[in-house]
Parts: structure tokens; C-alpha cells; sequence
């Protein structure tokens, strides 16, 4: 990648940090705005009808645990997996954004709207105190509720189409993407996921607020009652329509694979994955299947805690279901088009001819000899290897190498370069080594030493970036004058 | 002047054309741009003004209730912030890719560290929001404000990554020097640009204060003891004299950029804002003049030559910095293209090179020859061994190669070569077994 290689060793490079931050953004995302916000409106809705100013209260009071949440942590891990991937992948946002500039643009349309309803929703509730405001009021709950439904839905297209191959027509790849086997049952899965863990949250916090009597909350035991009872049904009926879609999402699943070549070639490391998405999912409904028939029953309320139960099993399904993704794209960062470590898949015969050395930027030498070759070899790994692995940390070159060779016998350096040439072969989820035997030959050097040497290489925000001159031809320089 | 070379990165650039027109996405990136950084100085600006309103609430409570009305105000435009980012960051994405990216990996912590610090920075500004009425007294209340400044402080520190990022990207020179966040603060003229940031923080912030309690349906009456004109006249006094101080901070930002993209055009811009910028002020103290009954009827001419001047100056910002970066970007395209016809060149040659004949048994076992070498356990067992166990049996290794499963304990488990077709597997088999037999 032509970038400074921003790099964070112990952590895997720093993917797991995206991974982090994305996995957090779903978790807020699905329960607190795309489920909660219908039920919430249908709640000021239904006690506007009966005339129910406790129920009315209620909704207001959850509405203002949602409202913080979304608009403060929901809000900045949206923004944060672009952050993070900016520093991360640039050449794969950077291309990205390019390539589905269309898509990402609706986002942020969608958003923004999303942003400005929830804050005119929440913040004049209170005030809507007559008949007609109300009912205005609740409109705004509608459009909210529509528009953050709309952002999942155009969310998930846009990460859909980047894992279709080579289809740069915008529009086309857009309507593909939704066209896609996977597309329909994972907006559905999504959607009833979100109602189900969403209605869980209303009623783990309404335990908190149906604790005291209050002016407008002269009932307590019978407003949480009214709400336990609703909220079972909305989680039962949710998830049988997760189930139905989850079923079919896995059921999708094998036939995309064998449509899609660069996923079938992971078949085994996927399958497993698949087998253990479906245990997930059978457990987790069985959690809420529990909770949601214990609902039905006035008299014996579910516990507080008995709640945590489905909730700690669905934010293990959806991790499990989002993994997915970075399952399916390996090693591609943009189906057939560019590899994970940001190598086009046009370019790599050149680089495996003429080097990778050559034509990168943010390197210290061009010309490998057997006094540079060790720092050669790191340069080489920040380049090919860094974006998948740490040196010594997680997900760490020597400790799979260790694996491979053993931990107690010197490696064999032929053999290790034989591996590096032919590792897309052999572990189809990595790109082919992108450059030549010699560098090939200096990656193994550096390896070795770090073998007997461990220690953590720095990335660019903290050792800054070396730049060799670029190798021209003695007849190309007058042209390549920087006019600064 | 190949030190220059050797001390300016010229990267290559993303092969993919921008999505739209250049000029298209320029107007987007200084207009989006704007409206985010209004939001952005009303919520450090409104934060500020909390602090201070509620500091002097001590001695006498109207300031104390004025104070949580504007922190209302903080936390929606806070929102409003963050969502109007979005815009000019994809634009700038765009636009400056290189540029742009470099800047943020230079300064990776501090980047990073974004997330979490907005995310406290606004919690902060919930908690003091809505804890104030029930934190109204003695050491709660000194909590109360020692959260209000703990929140203000943040909102004035994270605008400082991203002016180093937009400071950075300008300067590709000094790239080679970058050793972290801080040292990234020494390049180009941060300070001064910070001080201008803040100051027009200030300044906007007085004027929306001054509409927001001016406008028709104001309703002030939990403001006991203020008057709408009296508050109007307050505000636009801040917003007037800080406004005269931006006359000393413009002029230094300027003649502390770099003059690498100071050129006539910048300066015809700037200083035509300029003229406006004194116009606008001319219209402001006359307002102040004014008597309670008339004060604010020009409000909306000084909102719009204020926008004027914002403009101006995001006109001539990008003026600079296309000046500033126009060696660079000519030097990248010149690299990009030089790669591309090359590459181009090499993948011609290789389409006309006779297509090599399937591969043939020796380079396919290759890929098996990593972990099993003739008489030695590599990773996996050694040709001998296999070529007992698959005696006239190359079927059964194809088999195994297709899917295998887990046999020695003190082994990893192989991985599976599906991929490279039954017709393949077999040739391999049948090599293996050769192989093995021969060298015992
Ligand atoms: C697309 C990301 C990616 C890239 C780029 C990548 N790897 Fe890997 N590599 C992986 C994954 C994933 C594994 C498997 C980890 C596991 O199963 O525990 C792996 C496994 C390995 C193994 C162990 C293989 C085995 O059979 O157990 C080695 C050795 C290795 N990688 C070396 C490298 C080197 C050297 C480079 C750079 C030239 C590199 N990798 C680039 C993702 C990558
Ligand atoms: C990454 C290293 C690796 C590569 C590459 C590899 N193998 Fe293996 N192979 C192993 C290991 C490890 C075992 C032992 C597995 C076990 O016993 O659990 C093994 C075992 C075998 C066996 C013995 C199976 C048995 O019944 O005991 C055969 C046959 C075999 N490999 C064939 C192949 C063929 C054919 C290829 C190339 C297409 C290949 N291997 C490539 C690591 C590898």
C-alpha cells in the first residue's frame, strides 16, 4: 500500500480495533434505534388512544435512555469504523468511496435525517400537550422509526455490493446487491433481530422505571404488568420472523459460496463458522422463547437478571453473524479487484516481476544486499503481511509460524520461502505474496530474526515514515520534478 | 534536486477516476464543510458560554438559569456536529486522498483517540445537562461545574487533531519529520489557525445566542430578570469585540502560513472578506447603539455578511491549499500515470507471451512440497510415510488432499486444496507416490 502503514502490533495491526468499534456500532445500532424507535411510537400512540398518560410517560422516560445512547455512542462508532478504517485500510475505504460514492452519499442523506428526527422527537415530547400535537408528535416517532429502518437497510446493500466482483456499474452493483440471495433474508433477520433484542431492552429498563409511585405513575405493578404482557407477544412474534429469516439466511448461504469463487474457496473455515451460526441462533431463540412465554403469564414476572440471559446470547449471534463478512471477503478487500493488503489483483504480476520494493513509496531501501536485508524484510511484511498480522502478538507470524515448524528445531529458510511463494495456495484466506523470490528471500531473513530477536515493529504514527528515492530510469527524472 | 526527491514522498494514487466532477465535489467539500464547522463552533463556543454563565450563576442565580438554557442549545448542536461531518469528510476523502490519509496515519493515536474523547465529551454534556437541577447546591453543585469544564476542555482539545490533520496534509514536505501527534503540532501554523478557530467560536456562538433569544417566539420567562434586548445587546457585544479581535488573529494566521500557496488569488479573497468582515462590524456596533425597541432589527443583514465572510475565508482556505499542493498533485499524477503505462505495458507482454500449458506435475506439487519434503517431517508427514500409507492408492490421496481431516495429534491440521481441481489432485497423487517410493 502507498500510504504510511499506520500499525498497532500487539492488536492484530489494528483490525481488531475496527472490529471492535463495528461490532459496538450494531449492538446500539439494532436494538436501541431499529427496534426500539417502533415500539416506543406504537407506545405513545397507544396511550394516546386510552388515554394513558402513565404508558405515555413510560415511553418517554426509555425514549431518553435511547436518545443519549444513539446520539452519543451509536452516533461516534458509526463515524468511528470510517475513522478507524481511514488509518487502517486507506487504500480499501479510499477506492471504496469511490467506487460506491452513490451509496455512501444516500447514507449519509438517510442519516442525517435519522439524527434530526430522533432529536425533534425526543426533545418535544413534552411539549406536544394538546390532541393535534399529539398526533403530530407520534408522525414524527413514524418517520423516525421508517428512517432508521432505511439507514439499516441501505447499510447493509452498500456492504453487500463491495463484496460483488467487479461490477463498477454504480446503479447496477446497487440493485445487484439487493437483488443477491443473501440480501433479502439478512435485512430480514436484521429487522426482526432488532425488534426482538430491542423489545428485551424496553423491558429490562422499564423494571427501573416502575419502581415508585409517582404523578404520573400512580400504578406501578399495573403498568408493568400492561408492558411485560406486549412485550412478550412483540418478542415472540419477532421471533418467529427471525428464526424464519436466520433459517433461510443459512440456508442461502452454501449456494452464494459456490456462486462466488473467491468465498469457495474457504469452504471449510466458512462451514464451521456456518455450523456454529446455526447452534447460536437455535440457543439464542430458545432464550427469548423462554422469556417471551414468561412474559405472557401476569403473575409470575420474569426476573431483572433473567433477562441478561438472550441478551448476552444475541450479542454472541450477531458478533458470530458479522464475522461473516470478514469471513467472505478474504483475501479480497473488494471482490477480485484488490487484495487485503491493498495489492490490485492487475498489478500483481508486475510486483512478483519487478518487485515490491520498487514501486512503493514508504520504504528505506530499493536494492536488497545481504547487509540490508533483514530491514528489507520488515518493510516487506509492514507491506504484504501487516494488514492480516502482528509480529509477535495476535494473530502473530511467529507464532503461526511456530505452529507450522515447530517450536524447539531451527526453521528450514528454503522451505519457509517455498511457503511464502505458493501461501495463497496453501491458505487460500491470504493474498499471494506480492513480490519476488529475492524479496521472498529477505522476508524469510527477517522472520528468522524475529524468531530469535521478538520484538514489536512501530507503525507510522509513532516512528514517523523513511522514504528511499524512487528508482528511475536516469531519463525519467527531469520529468518527475516536484514543482514545490 | 534529487534531496528534494529523496525528502518529498510522491505516493501513487488510487487507479479509479472520482466519482463525480471535480469542481462538483469542491463546491460540496467548502459548503459542506462550513455548515459542519458552524455547528462545531456553536457547540465549543455554547460550551464555553455555559461554563462562564454558570460560574458567575454563583453570586446571583439569573445567570445560573441563562447558563442551562444555552447548555440546551449545546447538546443539539453537538448532534448536529457530527452528522454534518460527514459530508465534507467524504469530499475531502475524495479529494485529497493522499493528502488526507497520510495526514491521519501520521497522527494515528491522536485519530484514533477521536472516538472515544467525543464520545465522554458528550456524555459529559448530558450529565451536565440534566443534573442540574437536582445538583443545584454545595459540593454537588461544584461536581456539577467541574463537569461543565471538564467538557469544555475536551471540546477545545479535539478540534486540535483535527486541525493538525488539515494543517498536515498541506505540508508533504515535512511528512518525513512527523514522529507522532505532537511533533505534528511544530509544522505549519497550528496555533495561530487554533486561536482563529476559537475565536470565531466565540464570536458565532454570540450571534446565534443573540437570535435565538431575539426571535419572535422566544420564551424567556423562566429567565427571570432578563430582558430579550438585554440579552441581545450581551450577546452581540461578544460577539462584536471578539469579532474586532479576529482583525489581530486573521492577519497572524496568515502571515504564519507557509508560503508555499500564498499567492494574489488568496490574498484578493482574503482581503476582500476582510472588507466585508469591517462592513459586518460597522453594522454590529451600530446595533449595539441602538435602543431596547430597535436593537436586532438588522440581525438578518449581519447573519448574512457574516456567511459572506465565512465563505470568503473557506474560499480562500482552499485557494491555498490547492496552491499549496499543486506540485504535489502534479508530481503524484505524473508518478500514478507513469506506473500505470508501465503496468500496462507489462500486462500486454504477458497476455502476448504464449499461454503456458497447464501446469505441469512437478510445479503443481509445489504446492504440497512446503510441508512434506522426501525423507524428513517438514510440517506435515514425509513422502515415505504417505507413499505406505497410499501404496496404489492415489485415489485415496486426492481424497485426503480434498478434505483432510486430523490424524497425528502432535501435527497441525492440514488445510484443505479443493481449489485446485480433481484432474490436478490426481496428477499430484500419482508424483507422490513416485516420489516416495523412490527415495527411500
Ligand atoms: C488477508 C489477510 C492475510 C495476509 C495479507 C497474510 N496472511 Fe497469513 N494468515 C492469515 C490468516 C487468517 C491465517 C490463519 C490464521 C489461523 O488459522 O489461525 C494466516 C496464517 C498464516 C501462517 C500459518 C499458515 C498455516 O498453515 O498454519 C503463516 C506462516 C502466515 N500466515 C504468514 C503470512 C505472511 C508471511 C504474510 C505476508 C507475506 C501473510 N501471512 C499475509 C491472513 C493473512
Ligand atoms: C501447510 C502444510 C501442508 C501442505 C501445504 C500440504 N500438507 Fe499434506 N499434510 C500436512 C500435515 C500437517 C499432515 C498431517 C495431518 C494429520 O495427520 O493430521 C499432512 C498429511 C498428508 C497426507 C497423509 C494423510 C494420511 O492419511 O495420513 C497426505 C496424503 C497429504 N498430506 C497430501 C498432501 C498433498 C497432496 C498436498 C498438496 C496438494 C499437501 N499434502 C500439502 C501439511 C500439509
Amino acid at each position: 500500500m502507498d500510504f504510511p502503514s499506520f500499525y498497532l502490533d500487539h492488536l492484530a495491526g489494528g483490525r481488531l480495533i475496527i472490529g471492535l468499534i463495528a461490532s459496538l456500532h450494531v449492538l446500539i445500532n439494532h436494538p436501541l434505534a431499529v427496534g426500539a424507535y417502533p415500539l416506543l411510537t406504537w407506545m405513545e400512540w397507544w396511550a394516546h388512544k386510552n388515554n394513558r398518560p402513565d404508558v405515555d410517560h413510560l415511553a418517554y422516560r426509555i425514549t431518553f435512555v435511547v436518545f443519549i445512547v444513539t446520539t452519543t455512542v451509536g452516533a461516534m462508532t458509526g463515524v468511528g469504523i470510517w475513522l478507524s478504517t481511514s488509518i487502517f485500510a486507506p487504500f480499501a475505504i479510499g477506492s471504496l468511496l469511490r467506487v460506491f460514492f452513490w451509496g455512501w452519499f444516500l447514507e449519509w442523506l438517510v442519516f442525517i435525517s435519522e439524527v434530526a428526527l430522533i432529536l425533534w422527537w425526543f426533545l418535544s415530547w413534552k411539549k406536544a400537550d394538546k390532541p393535534e400535537k399529539k398526533r403530530k408528535h407520534i408522525k414524527i416517532g413514524v418517520a423516525l422509526s421508517i428512517m432508521s429502518w432505511l439507514t439499516m437497510a441501505v447499510i447493509v446493500a452498500v456492504l453487500g455490493f463491495m463484496m460483488k466482483p467487479g461490477e463498477w456499474n454504480q446503479t447496477r452493483a446497487f440493485w445487484d446487491a439487493m437483488t443477491n440471495p443473501l440480501y433479502l433474508p439478512q435485512l430480514g433477520f436484521r429487522t426482526f433481530f432488532a425488534v426482538m433484542t430491542g423489545a428485551v431492552f424496553l423491558w429490562f429498563f422499564s423494571f427501573f422505571f416502575t419502581k415508585k409511585k409517582g404523578a404520573l405513575n400512580p400504578d406501578p405493578r399495573r403498568l408493568r404488568e400492561w408492558i411485560i404482557y406486549r412485550l412478550s407477544h412483540v418478542v415472540l412474534i419477532s421471533l418467529l420472523g427471525t428464526y424464519a429469516f436466520g433459517t433461510w439466511y443459512w440456508n442461502a448461504v452454501p449456494e452464494t459460496m459456490k456462486a462466488n469463487s473467491s468465498v469457495a474457496l474457504l469452504t471449510q473455515e466458512f462451514m464451521s463458522w456456518h455450523r456454529q451460526f446455526q447452534t447460536l441462533l437455535g440457543w439464542t431463540l430458545i432464550a427469548f422463547l423462554m422469556v417471551g412465554v414468561g412474559g405472557l403469564d401476569r403473575s409470575s414476572m420474569i426476573p431483572r437478571w433473567a433477562l441478561l440471559i438472550p441478551a448476552v446470547l444475541s450479542i454472541w449471534l450477531i458478533g458470530h453473524f458479522e464475522r461473516a463478512r470478514e469471513f467472505m471477503r478474504k483475501p479480497w478487500v473488494i471482490g477480485e479487484y484488490m487484495y487485503s493488503n491493498g495489492v490490485h489483483k492487475d498489478e500483481l504480476a508486475f510486483l512478483q516481476s519487478e518487485g515490491l520494493l520498487k514501486h512503493a513509496t514508504y520504504v528505506k531501501h530499493r536494492e536488497i544486499t545481504e547487509s540490508n536485508k533483514v530491514e528489507c524484510g520488515q518493510d516487506i511484511f509492514m507491506l504484504a503481511c501487516s494488514r492480516c498480522h502482528s509480529t509477535t502478538g495476535l494473530n502473530g507470524v511467529i507464532e503461526k509460524l511456530t505452529a507450522m515448524y515447530g517450536p524447539d528445531k531451527p526453521w528450514d529458510s528454503a522451505g519457509m520461502q517455498l511457503f511464502i511463494k505458493g501461501m495463497h495456495q496453501t491458505r487460500t484466506f491470504m493474498p499471494p505474496f506480492p513480490g519476488t523470490d529475492v524479496e521472498a528471500g529477505a522476508l524469510v531473513a527477517y522472520l528468522q530474526q524475529l524468531r530469535t530477536h521478538p520484538q514489536t515493529l512501530p507503525g507510522a504514527q509513532s516512528a514517523g515514515i523513511v522514504i528511499a528515492p524512487e528508482a528511475l530510469k536516469p531519463s525519467k527524472i527531469a520529468d518527475s520534478q516536484p514543482t514545490l | 534536486m534529487p534531496a528534494l526527491i529523496a525528502t518529498i514522498p510522491i505516493p501513487r494514487d488510487l487507479p479509479l477516476p472520482l466519482p463525480v466532477p471535480e469542481w462538483l465535489l469542491v463546491v460540496c467539500l467548502v459548503v459542506f464543510f462550513l455548515v459542519h464547522i458552524l455547528f462545531v463552533n456553536l457547540m465549543v463556543g455554547g460550551s464555553v458560554f455555559v461554563v462562564v454563565a454558570e460560574w458567575m450563576g454563583l453570586k446571583n442565580k439569573r445567570w445560573d438559569a441563562l447558563a442551562h438554557e444555552i447548555a440546551q442549545t449545546v447538546t443539539v448542536n453537538k448532534s448536529l456536529a457530527v452528522v454534518m461531518g460527514i459530508g465534507p469528510l467524504l469530499c475531502i476523502n475524495l479529494l485529497y486522498t493522499i493528502q488526507w490519509y497520510s495526514a491521519n496515519a501520521l497522527t494515528g493515536h491522536a485519530w484514533l483517540l477521536i472516538i472515544p474523547l467525543v464520545i465522554v465529551a458528550f456524555l459529559l454534556t448530558y450529565l451536565h445537562k440534566y443534573t442540574w437541577d437536582t445538583w443545584a447546591k454545595g459540593r454537588k453543585k461544584t461536581l456539577h461545574q467541574a463537569i461543565g469544564i471538564t467538557a469544555m476542555l475536551l471540546f477545545f482539545f479535539i478540534p486540535v487533531i483535527f486541525l493538525a490533520n488539515v494543517n498536515l496534509m498541506l505540508f508533504p514536505s515535512e511528512w518525513e519529520k512527523v514522529r507522532g501527534f505532537f511533533s505534528s503540532l511544530c509544522i505549519g501554523n497550528v496555533l495561530p489557525r487554533y486561536l482563529h478557530f476559537m475565536a470565531a467560536s466565540i464570536a458565532m456562538t454570540g450571534l446565534f445566542l443573540a437570535g435565538y433569544f431575539g426571535r419572535r417566539n422566544a420564551d424567556i420567562s423562566h429567565l427571570d430578570d432578563f430582558t430579550c434586548p438585554e440579552l441581545r445587546r450581551l450577546f452581540y457585544k461578544v460577539c462584536a469585540y471578539v469579532t474586532l479581535g479576529q482583525f489581530a488573529f486573521g492577519p497572524l494566521v496568515l502571515f504564519t502560513l507557509p508560503s508555499d500557496g500564498i499567492t494574489t488569488q488568496v490574498y484578493v479573497i482574503i482581503f476582500s472578506g476582510a472588507a466585508v468582515g469591517l462592513l459586518t462590524l460597522w453594522l454590529l456596533f451600530g446595533e449595539l447603539r441602538r435602543d431596547d425597541t430597535r436593537i436586532g432589527s438588522r440581525y438578518w443583514p449581519i447573519a448574512a455578511l457574516f456567511s459572506i465572510v465565512v465563505i470568503g475565508i473557506g474560499s480562500g482556505r482552499h485557494v491555498y491549499r490547492e496552491a499549496a499542493l499543486a506540485g504535489h498533485k502534479a508530481a503524484i499524477k505524473n508518478r500514478t500515470e507513469r506506473y500505470a503505462a508501465a503496468l500496462a505495458d507489462f500486462n500486454k507482454n504477458l497476455a502476448a507471451a504464449p499461454a503456458p500449458a497447464g501446469q505441469s506435475a512437478e510445479q503443481l506439487f509445489m504446492n504440497c512440497a512446503v510441508c512434506h519434503a522426501p525423507n524428513v517431517k517438514l510440517v506435515g508427514p514425509p513422502l515415505t510415510e504417505i507413499a505406505q500409507i497410499y501404496a496404489g492408492n492415489p485415489e485415496g490421496i486426492v481424497t485426503w488432499a480434498k478434505a483432510p481431516g486430523k490424524k497425528r495429534p502432535e501435527l497441525p491440521q492440514m488445510p484443505p486444496f479443493n481449489h485446485l481441481g480433481e484432474a490436478s489432485l490426481r496428477k499430484i497423487a500419482e508424483l507422490m507416490l513416485e516420489k516416495g517410493a523412490t527415495s527411500k
